[in-house]
C-alpha cells in the first residue's frame, strides 16, 4: 500500500460514516475517513434521540462509553390547538434498563465521540476535507478528489448525508426530490439539569422526549422537545413543498411554538444557545433509491435515504449506524462483489426489512387534517367535557358531535380512516 | 422570565460562522428568479438567505445553515450552483 491508497475511503464522519470507518478499521483495513467540518459533529444535527441498539449492534457495550445525554423513560404526544394542548404522557421508569433502548443526544458530542472510535480502531481520520468528486477508471470508482489532493482507495463509502452530492455525481440517483424530504428547524436552549428534572418530572439522567402535532399551520410536519443534559432541543420538520404552497416563513411559525403556553413553561428561565436547520429523509422505504452501488462504491446513511417517520418514532441515526456495518461486513467479505453483498447484509440485519414493514405508513401523512383539524377536534372536545360553569351542561352526546362537525365532516372522517387503515 | 421569541437575525446571531468571503457556495441567477411565480425559497430558507426586495428575490449567502432547502424546492433553476462551503467556511455547530 503506498501513502496515498487506502483499502475505503469513508466521506462524511456522521454515525452512518464512523460506524463504517469503525467496523472496518477494527479488522485491520487501512481506511480514511474525511469529513468536512472542522469537527465531526460540527456540520450535523438531529432531533435529537438515538435508539442504541444499533450501537450494541456495532460492538456490544460500545454505548456504555457513548456521550448518552438522557435515558429516555417518558414518551409525550402532544395535541395542539392555538394556545390549548392534549398531551399524553407514557411512562416508564424501566425503559432503557439493561439493554439500552432510547437516549437523547447531542450531535457534536456524539459524533466527534464516534469519530475518536474509528480513530481509535486504526482508521485515519481527517476533518477539515471537504470531497469534490470521484475518480472513475473504466466505470469504476478509484478515489476521491479533495482540492489539489486525490486519494485512491479500493471502496469509497459515500456517507454525505441527505443531500448525498457523490451519490449523484456517481449517477446512482438524481437530486433529491423535494416531497421525499422534510425541513427541520432546531433551537437548542440551555437549562440547569435540577430545573429539568423537576419540570419534566425525571430524575438525576432520565429524560422526556415529546413530538407535538398541529403546531405546522396545517403544513404536512411535526414539533419535538428532547431533554438533554443542562439543555433542551426544540424544533420543527415541516414538508417544504407544503410550507412554500402555505407561505409563511418556516421559522416564524417554529417561533410561535416557543410561545404555545405548554410549551413556553417548559422552556422559562432558559437561554438559546444555537439555531440551526437540516433536511431529513422522510418518506421511508419509497424514497431508497433503486441503486445503492456501483463498481468500487456505496452508498449508507441518509445518503441511501434510510430514514423511519411514523410521527410518534424517528429514526435516521441507528439505521446510518446499522448501513454503516452492513457496508463494513459486505467489504470484508472475501470474493463476493461488494455491491450485492452489502444489499445482503441490509438484509440481514434487519433494516430494509424493517424500511418495508413501515413502507405505507407515510401514507397517513397524506390525511392533511392530522396536522390541524383533528388535533383541534381533540382539543375542543376535552376542553367541553373539562368544563364546569355552575351552569346546566348542553346534551353531551349532540355537543360532542358537534365539535366534531365543526372541524371535519363525516365524509371527510370516514375517507380519512379508511386511508389510515390502508396505511398501518 | 419566559424566553424570547427571535428574529431570524437574532436566531442566526446564536450561531458561529466562518463566512468564505467572495467565495459563494451557492449561486443564484437573478434574471431566472424573476420568471419564477411561486418564490418557495423565501417561504422555507430557514435562514431567510433569500428575501423580497422591491418584488425582485434576493439572495445573501452569510447565515446559510447548509440545510439544502432552497437546493431542493427551486424547480426554476434560479440556484444555478449550490455546493457545501469549503472546507472550514460555513456554519460550525456546536451543541446541536
Ligand atoms: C430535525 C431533525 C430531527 C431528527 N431527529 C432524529 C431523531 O430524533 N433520531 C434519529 O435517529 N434521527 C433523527 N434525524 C435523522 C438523523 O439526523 C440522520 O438520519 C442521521 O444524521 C444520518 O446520519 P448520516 O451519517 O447518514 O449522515 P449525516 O449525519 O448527515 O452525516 C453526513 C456527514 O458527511 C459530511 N459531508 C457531507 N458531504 C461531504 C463532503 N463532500 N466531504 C466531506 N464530508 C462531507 C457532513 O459534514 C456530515 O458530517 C433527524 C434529522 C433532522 C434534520
Ligand atoms: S425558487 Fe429558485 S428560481 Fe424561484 S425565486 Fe427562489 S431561487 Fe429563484
Ligand atoms: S442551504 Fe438552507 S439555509 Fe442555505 S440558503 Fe439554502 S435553504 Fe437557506
Amino acid at each position: 500500500m503506498s501513502d496515498d491508497s487506502f483499502d475505503v475511503i469513508v466521506v462524511g464522519a456522521g454515525p452512518a460514516g464512523s460506524a463504517c470507518a469503525f467496523a472496518l478499521a477494527r479488522e485491520g483495513r487501512s481506511v480514511l475517513l474525511l469529513e468536512r467540518g472542522d469537527s465531526a459533529g460540527a456540520k450535523n444535527l438531529s432531533g435529537g434521540r438515538l435508539y442504541t441498539y444499533a450501537l450494541e449492534l456495532l460492538e456490544p457495550g460500545m454505548y456504555l462509553r457513548a456521550p448518552l445525554q438522557r435515558r429516555i423513560v417518558r414518551e409525550q404526544v402532544m395535541l395542539v390547538e392555538g394556545r390549548r394542548a392534549t398531551t399524553l404522557d407514557v411512562a416508564d421508569p424501566a425503559w432503557g434498563e439493561g439493554v439500552p433502548r432510547s437516549h437523547s443526544v447531542v450531535r457534536a458530542s456524539l459524533d466527534e465521540w464516534f469519530a475518536a472510535e474509528a480513530e481509535g480502531a486504526g482508521a485515519v481520520f481527517a476533518a477539515g476535507m471537504r470531497v469534490d468528486g470521484l475518480l472513475e477508471e473504466n466505470g469504476r470508482i478509484v478515489g476521491i478528489r479533495a482540492g489539489e489532493d486525490e486519494m485512491r482507495a479500493g471502496v469509497v463509502v459515500a456517507a454525505d448525508g441527505v443531500n448525498s452530492l457523490l451519490g449523484q455525481q456517481a449517477g446512482l440517483f438524481p437530486d433529491v426530490a423535494a416531497r421525499a424530504v422534510g425541513v427541520g428547524v432546531k433551537e437548542t436552549i440551555e437549562l440547569p439539569d435540577a430545573v429539568i428534572d423537576d419540570r419534566f418530572g425525571v430524575t438525576a439522567g432520565e429524560g422526556v422526549a415529546r413530538v407535538a402535532i398541529g403546531c405546522t399551520e396545517g403544513v404536512s410536519g411535526g414539533g419535538f422537545l428532547y431533554t438533554n443534559r443542562g439543555s433542551l432541543s426544540l424544533g420543527i420538520v415541516f414538508n417544504p413543498e407544503q410550507a412554500a404552497a402555505h407561505g409563511r416563513p418556516i421559522q416564524e411559525i417554529f417561533q410561535d411554538f416557543k410561545e404555545q403556553p405548554a410549551i413556553a413553561a417548559l422552556l422559562e428561565g432558559g437561554t438559546s444557545v444555537e439555531y440551526g436547520a437540516h433536511l431529513v429523509p422522510e418518506i421511508g422505504h419509497h424514497g431508497v433509491p433503486a441503486r445503492l452501488h456501483r463498481e468500487g462504491m456505496l452508498v449508507i446513511g441518509d445518503a441511501a435515504q434510510f430514514g423511519i417517520n411514523t410521527g410518534l418514532v424517528i429514526r435516521g441515526m441507528d439505521l446510518a449506524i446499522v448501513s454503516g456495518l452492513a457496508a463494513a461486513r459486505a467489504i470484508l467479505q472475501e470474493g463476493a462483489p461488494t455491491g450485492p453483498a452489502y444489499m445482503a447484509q441490509l438484509e440481514e440485519l434487519a433494516l430494509l426489512p424493517t424500511l418495508r414493514a413501515y413502507a405505507e405508513f407515510h401514507g397517513i401523512f397524506g390525511i392533511s387534517r392530522i396536522f390541524k383539524e383533528y388535533p383541534a377536534l381533540a382539543n375542543q372536545a376535552l376542553g367541553f367535557l373539562f368544563q364546569v360553569d355552575g351552569r346546566v351542561p348542553p346534551p353531551m352526546l349532540k355537543e360532542l358531535l358537534a365539535i366534531v362537525r365543526k372541524n371535519v365532516s363525516f365524509r371527510q372522517l370516514a375517507a380519512d380512516a379508511w386511508k389510515g387503515y390502508r396505511s398501518l | 422570565m419566559t424566553l424570547k421569541r427571535l428574529s431570524p437575525e437574532e436566531l442566526l446571531g446564536l450561531d458561529r460562522f466562518n463566512v468564505d468571503e467572495g467565495h459563494p457556495h451557492i449561486l443564484v441567477d437573478r434574471a431566472r428568479c424573476a420568471l419564477c411565480a411561486a418564490r418557495p425559497c423565501v417561504t422555507v430558507c430557514p435562514a431567510r438567505c433569500y428575501r423580497l426586495k422591491d418584488g425582485q428575490v434576493a439572495f445573501d449567502c452569510a447565515g446559510c445553515l447548509e440545510c439544502g432547502t432552497c437546493r431542493v424546492v427551486c424547480k426554476d433553476q434560479g440556484v444555478t450552483s449550490w455546493t457545501y462551503p469549503r472546507a472550514s467556511f460555513g456554519i460550525t455547530f456546536r451543541c446541536s
